[in-house]
Order: C-alpha cells, then structure tokens, then sequence
C-alpha cells in the first residue's frame, strides 16, 4: 500500500478500508485476501464495532464461494464465543467452525465456559435444524471437564438426547463422538449413562451409525477396567462381529489390533480368537481383505507363552485357506503380511507350515500377489535364508519382468536393487544381469527409465569393478544400435552411472563413444550427447573436458539442428568451457 | 379418494406457446421436494425450473398456494465424448430432492453422464456502504477517509440463486436412468442400463460399484437396468427392475456386489396374451416405493402393477392404464411409441396412483374403492379453477358424443412425468413442454 498525501486522513486507515471494501469484491482471490486478514481488521474496529457491525454483515457470506467459507470458518478461532455463535446458523462448513471453536476453548477461562460456551453448545443442540445438532456433539467433550456438575449434567443430558435423534445425520455425529466424550467423562457415568447409549447405537436401524459404534468400542474398551470389560463391552463387540451388514464387520476386522490391545490377553485368546477365524473366513471379501490384513499384528500382539499355540492351532489353517481364495484382494493383502509370520513362528515352523505357502503364491496367477511376497522377502532372509525361495523365486520373477503389463513390470524392477542385495552377487549376474539388460531396450520408456535407474543403484550396491566387467561392455554396445532409442538409452545410462562408476572408466570407456555420438544421423541422439556430456563433466579431469569434450561441443554448437545448437550451448555455459 | 376425482381442477398451468415450442422446452422431469414447499421439473435443454408455493394468506383464503416460479437455471450443459465421438445430451433424466438440512434446498441433478448437486439460496440483502467510495460511486481521496465504515446490509428484492456444489461425473459409460438418494441422507445412488452405483454425498472423485450385469461377452446381453430406487426407511434395501418385466431386490448388508438379488419378484407369463411383442411390453419403466414401505409399483407399457416386498410370486394389483393399445402393438412398434417410458407415482397415503398415458390423458386409481378415472391435461380445460372432466376413450363400436376413439388420440401427446405432493391432493403433470398442476377443490 503506497502511502498517500495529505495531513487529515489517518494513514494507518487506508489498508483496512480497502481490506473492509474487499469483503464483498466481485473477485474471489480479494475476498479471500481479506477474509483471512479477518483478525487484522477486527484489531482495527474494536471488539464492540466487530460484534455488532462486523459479524453481521459477514454472516450474508452464506451464499460466497467455498474457499470463501472454509477460510472465514478457520478464523473463528480469534473471535469470542459469543460472535461465533453469529455463523452457526447458515454455515454449512459447520466442522471447521467447530473445529474452530475446539481450538479456542481452552483459552476459555471455567468461567467463561459456563457463562458463554455451554449456553452456545445447549442452543446448538436443540436447534432445529440437523446440522446444528451435529456440531453440537463435537462441542461437548471440549467444555464438559471444566464446567460446574449442573452443567455436567445438562450436557450428559444433551449427549443422550442426541444419540436417540431422529436424523440419522445426528446420530451419526453422536456415535463418532461417542469415544471421545467418554475419556472426559467420570468413570461412574461412563460405566451408567455411555454404555447404554452405546449399546443402543450399536444397534441402531441405520448401518452407518453402528458401524461409528464399533469405533467407539476400542475408546470405551480401553477406559474401562479388566473386569468390566466382559460385561459391558463384550456383548456389543460380539454383535458387531456377527452384524448382518459386511460393513459392520469389515469395520471390526480393520479395528481388529487397537481391540485386541484394548481388551488384553486373556480376553482375546477366549473371544478374539474364534473372531478373528470368523472374520478370515466372512462370506464377504471385503471383510476376509480386511482381516487378512491384520493378521501379522493379530499375531505379534498375543500373549507370548500362548502364542505359538494359538498360531498353529487356530490361524494357521484360516491362513491356509486364504492362500486360494477366490478374491485376489484377499489374497494380496495375505501375500503382504504372511511373511512377518516366519519371525514369529521361528525357523523349523517356517520351513514346515509357512514355506509351502510362500511358494504357493510365488506362484499365484495374480501378479500383485506374487509382487506383494517378492516385496517381504527380508523377513524371510532373516529366519531361513533365501536360498530355500530361490528356486521358485527365480521363475517368479522372470514371469513378471515379463508381464504383459507395463505398470507390473515397472514395480519388479523397482524391487530388483533390494532383491540383488538379499541374493547377492552371484547369483544376480548367474540369473538376473540378462533381465536387466533387456528391460533397456523395453517397449515403454517408463521401464527404459527405470531400468537405468535400477542400473545406477546395482552400480552402487557391488561396485565399480563389477559394473566394469559385467554392464558397461554391454551398455556401451548398444551404442551402435539401429533403432535411435536404444542408442539414447547407452547415453541416458552414461549419465546416470559415471559417478558411481568413478573417473578413471568414465573417461577411458564411456567418454569416447559419447563423443562419437556426436555424429550420429539423428539429431536426438546428437543433443542428448550435448546432455550427457554436461552430466559427466564434473566427473571427467580438466584437460579431458578441454581437450575432448569442447572441441566436439563446439562442433554440436553449429549443428544444423537447433536443438543441438541450443543443448550444445547450454552445456558449454553450465561447464563453463566458452 | 374421499373428495370426487371430477373435483380435480385447474390452479395453475405453466403453458408455453405452442408456436415457438421448441425440443430444448420439453419437460422430462418433474419432482416435488419433502414437504411439497417446491416443485423442480427438468428439460430436453438441461434446464431445471423450481416452482414454490405461495404461503397461505389470510386476505385470499379462497387462493390456497399456488405455484409460482422460484428459480431457474441452467443444470447440464450439452457436452461431446472425444473417445468415443458421440454427443452427450443435456437432458435432465431426474431430478431428486435431499432432505432440507438448513435455509438453503438442495436437489441432484442428472443427464446421461454425469449427477449434480445444487444448492438453490435465497439472498434479500445486499450490503451498502463502501470506505473507498462515495454512495454515488466515486472514488474518495484517501486523505478523507477519517473512519472505518463497515457496509451494512440492506434488504432488496428476493434473488435465488442456484450454485452447484457437487459434480459427480465419469462413473457411467451407459445412459443413467435413475438416482435415488438412501434414508441415510449420506449417500445415493445412480444407475445407468449396466451398473448401479453407491456414492457418497461428500465424495465426488469415488464411487462403489454395487450392481454390475454386463456380461463378460456383449453378444450374451439380453437385458437391462431400467430404473432402480432406495427403500424409504431402509437403508440397506434397493429394487432395480429390468426391461424383461423383473424386479430385483437387493441388501447392500449381505455382500459389498449385489449381484444376487434377495428377491426376485415376476409375474408369470399370461399365455392367451402372448405376441411377437410380449417382451418389449413387459419392460418396465419405473419403479416406486410406497411411502409406507411395504409396497412397491411398477409401470410397463399397458399396466401398472401393485407388489407386496413379501410376495415374490406376483403383483398384488393390476390395474389397466390403456388397453386398448393391445391390438395396436404393431403401428406403436412402427412409430417407436411402444419404447415410451411412463412414470407412476403414489399419493401421499398410498391409496391413490397415477400414471400418464396418451393424447395428453393421465390415469388415477383408487387402491381402495377400485374407481379409476382419466383426465386430460390440454389448454382447452385449462381456464383456472376449471374442474376437469372425466374423458373416455371408445374400443370399438358406436362412440358416444364426448369420447374419443383409439385411432383419433394423438400419440405425441404423452404424458410420461407427473408428481404427487407428499401430503396434499396437488398432482403436476408435465405434457411435452407443458406444466400443469392440478388440486382438489376447495369447498
């Protein structure tokens, strides 16, 4: 803001002027500019100018854009109780207001929260329409702790009017609320006035507010003490596991961890055990996926003298028959987390129960599956040792780096750095080094890429003397390729392994058939050399950049190509050899 | 009904001259919102016109509320499919109202492709007052500006606008012929001649797919998803109905695919009726929920029928709209009318339905007392507060003064939407570009 002449008007008015004329711009970024500048503008009007002109002019902003709403919603925050309540009547971006209002509460002396919060929160609950009703119960666990008991008790009274509401809406609220407001609440009342509302939402008609209750369940579960738990909450959860909607019970299976750590051992091996069996064999897929998913942790989590046992007795079959499940979901949420099992179960168990398995969907027909058991194999490495996999790996693995889909072959070469790694040197050139080399000349430049990058990687991983007598000749031979593509690759993969590769083979090897590139007959394979030599610059010496790459820059700087004339220049300026 | 149906009179028509009637002005929707406040009907041009009631007042008693026009907007737009290079319509196939959840109305919107959500809001105040300007307009010198001025709101005239806030679009690759929003009020869903979809309100980028019958090989499809609908109170329950005369119903709880259905309701074949055209006849081109629940109709091209949810066997009620069509089968084939789909709708009680038919005549049947009657919807009955007269169309032999023979009704006047106020005995009818709303009389 320049600053204008004159000796009568104030200067430091003029910016809120504009700000305050900006509100109602035809432009949404100026309307936004000023909204967000909201508090600055309140400073400047004063508390009393704010609440009475100020906010009720912005409550017309009902009808702005979205951005528009969801900025003024956030600014809630600078403003007090009483001005905010101004919003809630129209707003439909109630849950970032009210996100607003959580942030501001504790600045809120007990005080205040009685005299001006809780009297907010009451108006809220018995307005008339549904959505001041839901933004009434993400209010009350924020200003139930500091408020006096009559008041605790009104909004007790309140939270278990809302969770009996007509509104499905509402009562949705209340049940996703429900966990929340029970770790504020006294025990007592939590054990008399939330466990039945939280049976009662449990059972409600709609599916959506039941399956918010399981949510809930863990909360409650791990507030409650052990020997209240198979009273009060084990019915419930019981029922949640047998619900008729899938949606309920795929729910439970994704909330299956936090509950078992919620209800603790002895309750799990009586009644999460036989659960989670039920869970792995549902009807729906969905919720077998879901399960399947959790099985590592369910695992982990058990206690340690019963563990083995229950493994092998009572999830291990479950596990053997997802192994051929129809959905190959189910089956490639199992194939990433089966292999964890081998660290549990330890060594003579894995090569007995888990090994057939591994192999079995090494095997399977979907390529997720056998991409999701390549991807775990460390675990493995670590108990048996991959030599037992190698067999079938190897099959495995020349199945997918050929698959028809790019997009698969694309993630096996993004493994294949990890898997050299675990399988080692040998091996890899025995059996892996073709693979590699023949993704480069791949039909996708999405693989030609990857498997240059995959190349730098292995580079950095054995060596250079190893990539000097096992990739470079072969890298440096498709130089004289006919298709232009395959000859552009030679350069991509100089730039990106002459640093690893060190001096000495960049400059005695690989720079000579770059600068012999330079007088190829197609001008991509000409300005990509002006690329490549930029890249390897830095790690040539000084008198070969002088000596051997200028000279031929400067040729490619007449070329008749324009981008040769443009990359040539632009390397000669980046290396600074003009 | 308890008043007599030759009460029904005129209280408002929305003509449009006939002269300049153009494709685009085609009415191919017509909904009333949860409480009858409003009525939204759709068009051939992707316009949506929203009707409201006038409020009751005390100096006209006489005038109970009528419909004016409230807001109108532009929904769809015509739009062009480059991959396929085929157009894609701008028609409105169905308006569906959400439950009022604050001072603003929201409706769902769809064409072939794509579903909308609107927000229709009224604004009576614009601010005044500016620190930058003058009342006039003109600019101010800075140096004046000795006082922040906050603009004040003042009231104008009554501007409803209508701003879309959710585009849920690229789920189909049929035409969708239906949405249905769930009790739930979170989620709703569409269906297109192969799949039916789940979506949630919120979430324009995802949607489940819940009903899928596209055969692996497209040689073997034989048929097609017509219209499908939520159940009033459950939310986990859905009909879609087909174009071979079934209807399936299906519980999102048993499984995340309903392909298979719970219930399978179809009434079997009536042998002495069978013809070459047996099977088109039998598609059925809407499906309706009781408001109760407990029932559900249907319309395929000569009847519409009455199911009980309990009974799969067959329709608890057929009742005749025009069937005196059956033996035209053959010149309704010829001028494509035989593939026309008519709607039906209950009354708010669910002892009365309706259903459209041809030369602009609709049909009402009382569940109750089995009284039927036909009434047309045509300018010449249209002086306000006219009560209509029952019409009747003559099968044959010698025709009474006042009855029209089949071969003289006119089979481009067809009433294929119409809506019943949830509460009130108000019906809307939409004949081709034509609205009229029509309501028992007032004594």
């Amino acid at each position: 803001m320049s600053k204008m002449a004159g000796a009568d008007g104030d200067d430091s008015l003029y910016p809120i002027a504009v700000l305050i004329d900006e509100l109602r711009n035809e432009d949404v970024q100026l309307r936004l500019n000023s909204i967000k500048k909201l508090s600055t503008i309140a400073l400047a009007l004063g508390v009393e100018r704010t609440r009475t002109e100020l906010l009720p002019f912005l409550t017309d902003t009902i009808y702005d854009e979205d951005e528009v709403l969801l900025a003024l919603a956030e600014q809630l925050g600078s403003f007090t109780v009483q001005c905010v309540f101004f919003f809630f009547v129209n707003l439909e971006y109630l849950d970032k207001a009210v996100e607003s209002l959580r942030k501001i509460s504790h600045e809120h002396s007990p005080e205040d929260l009685e005299a001006h919060f809780e009297p907010l929160v009451k108006r809220l609950a018995s307005g008339d329409w549904f959505t001041s009703r839901t933004s009434a119960c993400g209010l009350f666990s924020v200003c139930y702790p500091r408020v006096s008991k009559s008041t605790k008790s009104e909004i007790r009274q309140h939270f278990r009017t809302l969770c009996s509401d007509d509104t499905p809406m509402v009562r949705r609220a209340a049940a996703s609320k429900l966990g929340e407001f029970a770790k504020v609440l006294e025990l007592e009342y939590v054990k008399s006035d939330l466990i039945p509302l939280f049976a009662a939402l449990a059972s409600d008609e709609q599916d959506s507010v039941r399956l918010l209750a399981v949510e809930a369940c863990v909360s409650i579960a791990q507030l409650l003490p052990q020997e209240d738990l198979e009273k009060l909450v084990m019915p419930t959860l019981r029922q949640a596991t047998e619900d008729k909607s899938w949606r309920v019970r795929y729910m439970v299976a994704d909330k299956f961890s936090e509950l078992q750590k919620a209800v603790g051992p002895e309750i799990t091996e009586n009644d999460l055990v036989p659960s989670f069996q039920n869970l792995l064999k549902d009807c729906e897929a969905e919720v077998r996926a879901a399960a399947a998913n959790k099985v590592k942790e369910f695992c982990e989590n058990l206690p340690a003298d019963s563990r083995e046992t229950i493994i092998m007795n009572s999830i291990l079959p479950c596990v053997k028959e997802l192994v051929s499940d129809t959905n190959q979901h189910v089956k490639s949420a199992l194939a990433s987390v089966i292999m964890g099992l081998s660290t549990i179960l330890g060594k003579d168990n894995t090569i007995e129960h888990l090994l057939p398995l591994f192999l079995a969907q090494l095997k399977d027909e979907c390529p997720e599956v056998r991409l999701n058991i390549i991807s775990n194999l460390d675990c493995v490495n670590e108990v048996i040792g991959i030599r037992q996999l190698s067999q079938s790996l190897l099959p495995a693995i020349v199945e997918l780096a050929e698959d028809a889909k790019w997009r698969v072959r694309l993630a096996i070469i993004e493994y294949m750095p990890l898997l050299a790694g675990q399988l080692g040197m040998e091996f890899f050139d025995e059996k892996l080094n073709s693979l590699c080399m023949a993704w480069l000349v791949d039909h996708v430049y999405a693989i030609r890429e990857a498997a240059t990058c995959n190349l730098m990687k292995l580079v950095e991983r054995f060596g250079a003397s190893w990539a000097q007598s096992t990739i470079v000749p072969k890298v440096l031979g498709m130089a004289s390729d006919p298709n232009y593509l395959h000859r552009m690759t030679t350069l991509f993969c100089i730039s990106a392994l002459s640093e690893a590769c060190g001096q000495e083979i960049t400059t005695k090897q690989m720079l000579p058939i770059v600068l012999k590139m330079s007088e190829d007959q197609v001008a991509n394979v000409r300005f990509n050399v002006a690329k490549s030599l930029q890249k390897i610059g830095p790690v040539l010496e000084n008198s070969a950049l002088q000596a051997e790459v200028r000279p031929v820059l400067e040729k490619l700087a007449t070329d008749q190509d324009m981008d040769v004339k443009y990359f040539a220049q632009e390397a000669m300026t980046g290396m600074y050899l003009f | 009904m308890e008043e007599d149906t030759d009460s029904r009179k005129i209280n408002s028509s929305f003509l449009r001259d006939h002269n300049y009637a153009t494709e685009a002005d085609i009415i191919s929707t017509v909904e009333f919102n949860h409480t009858g406040e409003l009525l939204a009907t759709g068009d051939k041009g992707g316009r949506v016109v929203i009707f409201q009631r006038e409020q009751e007042s005390k100096n006209q008693p006489h005038r109970r509320g009528e419909y004016n026009v409230y807001s109108t907007f532009q929904s769809h737009e015509p739009e062009f499919d480059y991959l396929k290079s085929l157009e894609i319509e701008e028609k409105i196939n169905k308006i569906r109202w959400l439950p009022q959840q604050n001072a603003a109305y929201f409706l769902l919107s769809t064409n072939d492709k794509t579903v909308k959500l609107w927000k229709v809001s009224e604004r009576g105040r614009r601010p005044e007052g500016y620190n930058l300007k003058d009342d006039d307009g003109r600019i101010r010198d800075p140096s004046t500006i000795t006082m922040l001025r906050v603009p004040v709101l003042q009231p104008m005239d009554l501007m409803v606008e209508a701003t879309p806030r959710r585009v849920f679009s690229n789920a189909h690759t049929y035409h969708i012929n239906s949405i249905s929003v769930n009790s739930d009020y979170e989620t709703y869903m569409s269906a297109d001649d192969l799949r039916i979809n789940l979506w949630n309100l919120e979430i324009t980028n995802r949607s489940f797919n819940i009903v899928d019958i596209k055969p692996a090989n497209m040689e073997e499809l034989t048929e097609v998803i017509t219209a499908a609908e939520f159940h009033p109170n459950q939310c986990n329950t859905f009909v879609y109905s087909s174009s071979k005369g079934t209807i399936r119903l299906c519980d999102m709880r048993a499984a995340a695919l309903c392909d298979k259905h719970s219930k399978f309701f179809e009434e079997p074949e009536d042998p002495s009726n069978r013809s070459f055209f047996s099977e088109i006849i039998s598609s059925i081109s809407d499906v309706k929920f009781s408001h109760s629940g407990r029932y559900m109709m249907t319309r395929d091209y000569l009847t519409v029928k009455v199911w009980d949810l309990n009974m799969e066997s067959r329709p608890l009620e057929t009742y005749q709209v025009h069937d005196y069509l059956r033996s035209k089968l053959c010149s309704l084939y010829e001028n494509d009318c035989i593939f026309d789909k008519f709607e039906c709708v209950w009354n708010g009680s669910d002892s009365v339905i309706m259903t459209g038919s041809y030369n602009n005549f609709f049909r009402m049947f009382d569940r109750n007392t089995k009284r039927d009657v036909t009434l047309e919807a045509s300018r010449e009955n249209s002086k306000p507060r006219a009560i209509l007269k029952p019409r009747k169309v003559c099968v044959g032999g010698k025709r009474r003064k006042d009855e029209i023979s089949v071969d003289s009704l006119d089979f481009s006047k067809k009433i294929l939407h119409s809506a019943w106020h949830p509460s009130e005995n108000i019906i809307a009818v939409a004949a081709t570009n034509n609205l009229y709303i029509f309501q028992d009389k007032v004594n």
